[in-house]
């Protein structure tokens, strides 16, 4: 017994020794890379995804040699939908395992919380979810679409194309949809939209009883003028919501509801046939039909071993997102954090629409805006796109403290909030 | 969505046997190049095309129409012409738009969908309508109808003339009827025939007779706005009644879905007095559960796809009952009279339920099903009641009727009464009060899994689903008086009707905060809830 116990010590001891030293070989040759999104709580229903498709991007690279000649490591952690659970996982990420970058966050309530952790530890973040703008940091490229890249582009659509005239803003009760909200709403009222013409509606997250809302939204509807409705409505909620919708009768060709929130995954969990015309607005679908996108949904499928599984708009924008980042790592020849945020601006790689996406001093970037049908197979048609690319504008225009902002990290301004009017650094 | 795609082309194929048994031409250049016109330009282009095709007259053009809107109208590469196509993944089946007669089946890359937007589905609805409005069945009738009523065409006028003149069933004949009425308004008729169509519309007096005026009221004037004004007035009055009818109904079908999630803690915590927190897991498993018998019936018998449910109501009563009474024989049972203990290791169990899960399903959400007899609603008065929820209503007071014939009626009833009231006194009489214990244990989260079959009809079947639940669960219980299943009913229902009457007001966000300050308050006046048991037991 004594032997047995001597020998499993000694073998412990060995095989120990033989992880601290694998590992140790492992940091002098491969860059690190952190992955910061949740995979447990609530908002592991999108984030997990997140984190397979960066793994593969990741995987995709070294396949084809690794940056600068090292292979990239992935470090994954898991922050389970905790927003300051993000922070301390941002700084074990950035301070114990020694990552260069972070690709992470979903909502902006997360963002927020890490923002001070990128800023004093000096590193690099890529956030790639539409959020609600009014925020440009050094250390953070928000690849996701910023409102003038996705909320207006959709507005104009209906106005133009349907004849919209009366307007139901519907969202969830937290910091996106209120910002994005009073956007629309002032760039409506400018538009010449009538106050009472505009119905402005709140629920709480996971809102499950939609009865009266949806009925509301019929007699809003039923005025006499084309009405279409708005939605930021996030996450859960919407899959009872657009049940509603479907039982209570209400067809798109009448009140087409456009969200901004409602990509391929959350129609997954739904029976679309009820749904088709309803819109939304993306700056990519999984059914654009472009080489580049063919390519990365095979690979996607192939790597995550389900042939059922979607593509999204957040997955694109961490493609882009982390093709720019290996393109400026290169181009810097190093991955310290002050050269690659410096040369990450101006660096610009294809994206998966068909077109290039370049970053801006503003630290958003370039996409092309999409508006789609929903289709019975659950996937978008794209009806209507952007001639052109629109570039992310951080400070919307339609909001009194913002209007005069302008954001350019560049030297010598070097400013994320630089007040045209007083010539100033430093916001309003 | 098979089975609905064969059911369209058996229709458009009887169109076709339709039209040419009615000695038409099989070519008709004309309208065949009408028809090519709703391939090419921009939306605009192609909506003055779907009028053209209207314009015509012609039924024959139904079918080609009909495709375009359900999206099985393609554009063969080649040669630009375009065909009605049944895909089947690699390959399409290609139809002739006028005659029907079969083009053989091309590969898939060959042709390209032609592409609709909501602009020109509405322009298809209202050609449809102006083409089958003489049809021979008097459903299309009624369906044309209801397209014109909604497009206001003014072009359609005579249409519905002749139509009026020609039809013999009385219903189809008010909407028609209607429908010109609408047509009028929206029309430079003069003064006299839009005030006969003013007070029709103020005789159907209801949401969209209300629409139909506002829209007019823009350009009127003179004793016709005063007129629509009084129309208006008289038909806003009677929905603001309706609409306390409609608000008291979605109270009460809030109320069944809380009384629902609640039952099952009704009977863990209510009488037993175990604080489950995993009982909004029990839910989700029941959810799961339906999950995997709907997919199972989808793969091998999709014949029974309608019966799903019922297959899964007793399928998800085991399930989560033996995971209930696994729980409780594992865990709950050496907890018994330490709350506080009994709380986190639930939790944690609830949190180890989530998590196993997520990793057997994935984290995003799963589609069950809506068998077609619970999908639609239908109108009484002008009270829109959606199938699902009625039969949600109807299931909850059903589970509770069974549930209070299992606890008076029943010798394990019986039993697991004489236990939660005096449990040595139980154990003294030769009850196996730790079997009692497992089995009510058992029954609670069965029942909680019988919840999550019905709850998955309404809400989001994901890893997530028990936690939306949970809190309002034990809110109904608290509030209606522990231990006792009517508090829990009324309670329920309260609640339910309670917010839906706050919500119009208040909106949904200020609304549920009202509401539990008011429980706060409520509980610091009787703490026992509406209901509460009284006698040595609860001293205890």
């Amino acid at each position: 017994m004594k032997n047995r116990i001597r020998s499993l010590v000694g073998a412990a001891a060995v095989s120990s020794m033989m992880l601290v030293g694998a590992a140790a070989q492992a940091a002098e040759d491969t860059i690190k890379v952190g992955i910061l999104h949740s995979l447990s709580g609530t908002m592991a229903i999108s984030e997990t995804t997140l984190k397979d498709a960066m793994l593969m991007l990741i995987d995709e690279q070294n396949k084809k040699g690794g940056v600068l000649g090292k292979k990239l490591e992935a470090v994954v952690v898991d922050p389970a939908s905790d927003w300051p659970l993000f922070a301390e996982k941002a700084r074990e990420l950035i301070s114990v395992d020694k990552v260069d970058v972070v690709f992470g966050c979903w909502t902006s309530v997360s963002r927020k919380s890490v923002l001070p952790v990128f800023e004093e530890l000096n590193s690099i973040l890529f956030y790639p979810v539409q959020y609600e703008g009014e925020e440009s940091q050094r250390n953070v490229f928000y690849t996701g679409a910023a409102p003038n890249q996705q909320a207006i582009p959709a507005v104009d659509y209906l106005a133009d194309a349907e004849g919209v005239e009366r307007w139901v803003l519907a969202g969830t009760d937290y910091v996106y949809p209120r910002t994005t909200n009073k956007i629309l709403e002032t760039y409506l009222l400018d538009k010449g939209v009538a106050p009472e013409d505009i119905m402005i509606n709140y629920t709480p997250f996971g809102h499950s009883d939609w009865q009266t809302i949806v009925s509301d939204i019929k007699t809003f509807g039923s005025a006499g003028k084309k009405t279409a409705v708005v939605s930021t409505i996030n996450g859960d909620a919407n899959v009872p919501f657009y049940k509603e919708l479907a039982n209570q009768g209400i067809k798109a060709e009448d009140i087409p509801v456009v969200a901004f929130s409602v990509g391929e995954e959350e129609l997954a969990g739904l029976d679309t046939a009820p749904l088709v015309g309803h819109l939304a607005a993306w700056n990519y679908f999984m059914a654009i039909d472009t080489p580049e996108n063919v390519d990365f949904i095979a690979k996607w499928k192939a790597f995550i071993g389900n042939d059922k599984r979607v593509t999204n708009d957040p997955m694109e924008a961490h493609y882009i997102g982390f093709n720019m980042w290996v393109k400026a790592v290169e181009a810097a020849g190093t991955t310290s954090a002050d050269s690659v945020i410096d040369s990450l601006v101006g660096v610009a790689v294809p994206n998966l629409t068909g077109g290039y996406s370049a970053m801006m001093p503003n630290h958003h970037i370039t996409k092309p805006v999409l508006i789609g049908e929903i289709q019975a197979d659950g996937q978008f048609d794209t009806v209507w796109r952007t001639p052109g690319l629109v570039p992310g504008d951080a400070w919307s225009d339609f909001l009194p403290g913002s209007k005069d902002l302008i954001s350019d990290w560049r030297k010598p301004m070097s400013c994320g909030n630089f007040n045209t009017a007083t010539g100033k650094c430093g916001g309003a | 969505m098979k089975a609905f795609i064969r059911f369209s082309i058996a229709l458009l194929s009887l169109f076709f046997i339709l039209g040419t048994s009615q000695g038409m031409a099989a070519e008709d250049p004309a309208l065949k190049e009408k028809i090519s016109a709703l391939a090419e330009g921009s939306y605009s282009d192609r909506a003055q095309a779907i009028q053209s095709v209207a314009a015509t007259g012609d039924d024959r053009a139904v079918p080609a129409l009909e495709a375009l809107g359900e999206g099985l109208l393609f554009i063969v590469k080649s040669d630009k012409s375009v065909v009605i196509g049944l895909d089947e993944g690699a390959t399409v089946e290609t139809f002739d738009p006028v005659t029907g007669d079969s083009l053989g089946s091309v590969p898939s890359g060959a042709v390209d969908k032609i592409k609709v937007n909501n602009r020109l589905r509405r322009e298809i609805r209202s050609a449809l309508g102006a083409l089958t409005l003489l049809s021979d069945d008097p459903k299309v009738r009624l369906a044309a109808a209801g397209a014109i009523f909604k497009s206001k065409d003014s072009d359609s006028i005579e249409l519905l003339d002749t139509a009026i003149a020609k039809e013999t069933v009385e219903s189809v004949k008010l909407a028609m009827q209607e429908a010109r009425a609408a047509a009028v308004l929206n029309s430079s008729r003069d003064m006299a025939e839009k005030q006969a169509a003013v007070a029709l519309m103020a005789d159907r007096g209801n949401q969209s007779a209300l629409a139909v005026l506002l829209n007019a009221k823009g350009s009127a004037e003179g004793p016709l706005l005063v007129d629509i004004d009084n129309a208006i007035a008289a038909i806003e009055k009677s929905l603001a009644i309706w609409d306390l009818a409609q608000n008291a109904w979605y109270g009460v079908s809030l109320g069944s879905v809380l009384l629902l999630a609640a039952i099952g803690l009704a009977i863990t915590f209510g009488v037993m007095g175990v604080i489950n927190m995993a009982h909004g897991e029990m839910v989700m498993l029941g959810a799961y559960t339906t999950f995997v018998v709907q997919d199972i019936i989808r793969t091998s018998m999709p014949g029974i796809f309608d019966y799903s449910l019922l297959i899964a109501l007793p399928l998800a009563f085991l399930v989560s009952g033996i995971v209930g009474i696994i729980i409780e024989r594992g865990v709950i049972r050496w907890l018994y009279g330490r709350p506080l203990e009994t709380l986190l290791a639930t939790w944690g169990i609830a949190l180890l339920l989530q998590q196993t899960v997520r990793s057997i399903f994935g984290p995003t959400n799963r589609e069950v099903g809506t068998p077609d007899f619970l999908a639609g609603a239908f109108k009484l008065g002008e009270l829109t009641i959606t199938y699902n929820r009625l039969a949600i209503v109807i299931f909850s007071l059903l589970v509770l009727a069974v549930l209070m014939l299992v606890l008076r009626k029943t010798s394990f009833g019986l039993r697991m009464r004489a236990v939660t009231q005096n449990r040595r006194m139980a154990n003294s009489m030769g009850i196996k009060t730790n079997w009692v214990d497992a089995m009510t244990f058992g029954l609670g989260s069965g029942i909680a899994g019988i919840a999550g079959v019905a709850l998955s009809q309404i809400d989001n079947v994901s890893p997530n689903l028990g936690q939306s639940y949970i809190i309002d669960s034990f809110l109904v219980v608290v509030f209606g008086g522990v231990g006792n299943l009517w508090g829990t009913l009324v309670g329920a229902m309260t609640l339910g009707v309670a917010n839906k009457f706050l919500e119009p007001f208040a909106g949904a966000v200020l609304g549920k905060i009202i509401l539990l300050v008011f429980i706060i308050l409520f509980i610091q006046k009787r703490p026992r809830g509406m209901f509460a048991l009284k006698g040595r037991a609860v001293e205890s």
